[in-house]
């Protein structure tokens, strides 16, 4: 018994070691979405080309990524590439063009290729607020029934995309087809 | 010249007081103006780890700054502008996280440790106060009754060296 009580210090050592190495991997600019599996907020914004509302009822019915992005962010045009490319493999990926003049979006989007189905133009960043964006480019994972069921905070590249979150999307895939 | 100098000490030293982010909002009221600093300095920018928004000058605390001034002249309460963007960016935003499962060894941590200590204070303070009344030299009774013996001689033995 005494000598448990000896060890004591010890364990409490081991127990404040782990706990502080786990956290020198961890990011701090990470921040968990409050929004997951709650339904995308309601908004109604003009698109970025043409005319008409969208709505989120427009973003249901398959599985989609809805993708924050904005012409004035440098690390959305390091994206930019790897969302062409994920559209031409099939994948649903909506925008939002964030707190942008709708003229340099349009000039980006065809300039660059566009990836998005549907385009919503968001000039004040009311949508951008009531997702809880904080930095573009932020992506959102909704499913059919317009849930957001993942949020993933920065450059999607392809790495990141064969890892961590092509599985994700191909869950939310793979429910829609049940 | 040192007038000069002093006055631009002055100054400057003021200048540290004011807020470090400079909006021109007009308030209905003092308290309203109270409501709206109180609300900037308790909630955190999400962009910028350590900055309130009252002091960040990142554009989402511009945002965020803007919208609890809209919510305030809008006549909602604190607790109804603070769950508002608990629900947009979650706990994060909070100084002062809400007591929770999570939160408990945050909040009571601490005590908790403190508390610890005095108790394991005690049963050492305790423990020794026994021992002590018990056998402070470490003698049994037989080796205590040969030291009284051998005191008892002691003076005699000194006057023969």
């Amino acid at each position: 018994m005494r000598r448990l009580i000896l060890l004591l210090p010890l364990v409490i050592f081991l127990g404040v070691a782990v706990l502080l190495y786990r956290g020198l991997f961890l990011d701090p600019s990470e921040l968990p979405s409050a929004l997951i599996d709650k339904p995308f907020p309601a908004f109604s914004l003009p698109a970025v080309e043409g005319d008409g509302l969208v709505t989120q009822q427009n973003l249901q019915g398959k599985p989609s990524l809805v993708n924050v992005w904005a012409t004035w962010c440098v690390a959305c045009k390091v994206e930019h590439p790897v969302l062409n490319k994920l559209a031409a493999m099939g994948v649903t990926i909506h925008g939002v063009n964030y707190k942008d003049d709708n003229a340099a979006a349009q000039k980006w989007l065809s300039e660059f290729h566009d990836p998005y189905q549907l385009n919503i133009s968001d000039p004040k960043g009311t949508l951008g607020l009531d997702l809880g964006v904080y930095g573009a480019p932020e992506t959102f994972f909704v499913d059919p029934k317009g849930i957001i069921r993942h949020k993933f905070v920065g450059v999607i590249d392809e790495a990141i995309w064969r890892e961590q979150l092509a599985p994700l999307y191909q869950q939310m895939v793979d429910e829609a087809g049940q | 010249m040192r007038r000069l100098l002093t006055g631009l000490v002055l100054l400057l030293a003021l200048g540290g007081v004011a807020q470090a982010a400079i909006d021109t909002y007009e308030f209905a009221s003092e308290a309203e103006r109270a409501r709206y600093r109180q609300l900037t300095e308790e909630l955190r920018c999400p962009k910028c780890q350590n900055q309130n928004i009252a002091d960040s000058d990142a554009p989402i605390a511009m945002d965020l700054r803007a919208e609890i001034y809209r919510m305030l002249e809008a006549g909602q309460s604190n607790a109804q502008i603070i769950d508002y963007l608990v629900a947009r960016y979650g706990d994060f935003v909070l100084y002062k996280p809400p007591v929770s499962g999570r939160t408990l060894l945050l909040w009571y941590g601490p005590a908790a440790f403190l508390a610890g200590g005095f108790v394991l204070l005690g049963v050492i303070v305790l423990r020794r106060r026994k021992v002590g009344a018990e056998a402070s030299t470490g003698l049994s009774s037989d080796e205590q009754q040969r030291l009284a013996q051998l005191l008892e001689q002691a003076p005699e033995d000194n006057k023969a060296p």
